[in-house]
């Protein structure tokens, strides 16, 4: 039962974006990030720029554009929040197309799709150009605690196994006829978990005495 | 919470707060987990993740899922919980591009801080007063799961005050917020109070919630007659 190398958004290939050293590439998301949060949503060119940049850095890296953009979905939530904004907002208001809205809070809704859709890109770019490994040896080399890096190694190296323990737990359900469609089925979901969780907890038990019995100390 | 939600001060501060929360969870999970602490907070976090996956249908189409919160505080002690949902959140945001990066901070203050510390205290603050019965243990986590959503979305809007980028008078920030929370805490408290009642059913001595009414329990030996 080997874990599979890379993970759901890893995109593999070989480029200088996906070479680079990981602890570099989370310093740049993270300075990029900071100065598009920075950056005032007057400056539209600003803006260009930043996605300019940014594609240029994913063109470098092969990933393709198709491979990207429909993974973008994870930020869907929040546009619509932005598109309450202009409605809920104080200060003056303007006519957009027969519709009256706040004008500050047309310019706000504007700047959350703008900087949130820069970041889920540049994260994207992160996630598929650098491999969990490669991300962990980085935030070690970023001096974050060793505790905690090695919370998240265990995660990661566990992940794959826990998820498909809980598909295999909802085919079994599934298999005897069972579809969930209401609240009145959480009773039989929340026994899956549970019955989840003892088992998570029991193999991390597990992980753990056989580490201990190979001498780890920590 | 994506980027551009709430300006950069606001964002480092709450970075701060998450930080030295973190570092406070490191520390007190050491305790709680008596020793060495990667490989079974990896394993509670990864419970959480695949928990946060499983969709619970609501009707008419849509779903909810879990935020895990008060549920990982009464399974394995509220600093535990903290790491673990941090751990989730980092994870989620480095390699999922789920939430974004500058918005790491605010979301391990919300989800994991305050989620986990007041569904832990209203839980330990109601089981103090109720007798000590693993009975009892699950409805304490509901309502305790319940409360720690609003107050998160309280906690958010009041971070929006400070920092927020667009100008959204605070009284309706807070009663949206507030209002569309209490109706996901009604659904995190039906969870939580189910997967705890059914963990407590047949393996309470791994729920942390449940040590002290397993400490008072008697000893009972049972002879089956002759």
């Amino acid at each position: 039962m080997g874990a599979p190398h890379g993970h759901r958004l890893h995109f593999h290939t070989h480029s200088p974006v996906h070479a680079m050293a990981a602890h570099l590439k989370v310093l740049a998301l993270v300075g990029f990030m900071l100065c598009v949060v920075l950056t005032p949503r007057t400056w539209l060119p600003a803006f260009a720029g930043y996605l300019a940049a940014l594609l240029l850095v994913i063109s470098v890296s092969g990933v393709p554009l198709r491979y990207v953009v429909p993974r973008m979905v994870v930020e869907v939530p929040f546009l619509a929040f932005a598109a309450l904004m202009p409605f809920l907002s104080a200060g003056p208001r303007i006519e957009v197309l027969g519709v009256a809205m706040s004008r500050p809070g047309l310019e706000a809704g504007t700047a959350l799709v703008i900087k949130g859709s820069l970041g889920v890109l540049a994260s994207l770019t992160l996630a598929a150009t650098t491999e969990p490994h490669e991300l962990l040896s980085g935030l070690r080399r970023l001096r974050v605690p060793a505790a905690l890096v090695d919370v998240m190694a265990f995660m990661l190296r566990y992940l794959d196994v826990v998820t498909d323990e809980l598909r295999r737990m909802r085919i079994a359900v599934d298999s005897r006829g069972f579809s969930a469609r209401s609240p009145r089925h959480w009773a039989v979901l929340a026994t899956s978990l549970g019955a989840l969780f003892v088992r998570s907890y029991e193999r991390g038990e597990r992980v753990h005495r056989a580490m201990l019995s190979r001498g780890y100390e920590r | 919470m994506p980027d551009g939600f709430l300006n950069a001060p606001t964002s480092l501060a709450t970075g701060a707060v998450a930080a030295a929360g973190l570092a406070l969870a490191l520390r007190g999970a050491r305790r709680e987990l008596d020793g060495p602490t990667a490989p079974m907070a990896g394993l509670v976090a990864t419970f959480v993740f695949a928990a946060q996956m499983l969709n619970f249908p609501v009707g008419a189409g849509t779903s909810g899922h879990l935020l895990g919160g008060a549920l990982a505080a009464v399974l394995v002690g509220p600093w535990t919980a903290v790491l673990c949902l941090s751990v989730v959140l980092i994870v989620q945001s480095l390699l999922f591009a789920d939430g974004g990066i500058t918005a790491l901070g605010t979301n391990i203050t919300l989800i994991s801080l305050v989620g986990v510390l007041v569904g832990w205290a209203v839980t330990r603050v109601l089981l103090a007063m109720l007798p000590k019965r693993v009975g009892v243990i699950a409805p304490a986590a509901a309502i305790g799961a319940f409360l720690s959503v609003p107050t998160a979305a309280g906690v958010f809007a009041a971070l929006y005050a400070l920092g927020g980028t667009a100008p959204l008078p605070f009284g309706s920030v807070l009663t949206a917020m507030v209002g569309w929370h209490v109706v996901i805490g009604l659904g995190e408290a039906a969870i939580t109070g189910l997967v705890v009642a059914s963990i407590v059913g047949v393996r309470p001595d791994l729920v942390y919630a449940a040590r002290p009414a397993l400490a008072a329990r008697p000893l009972q030996l049972a002879t089956a007659p002759r």
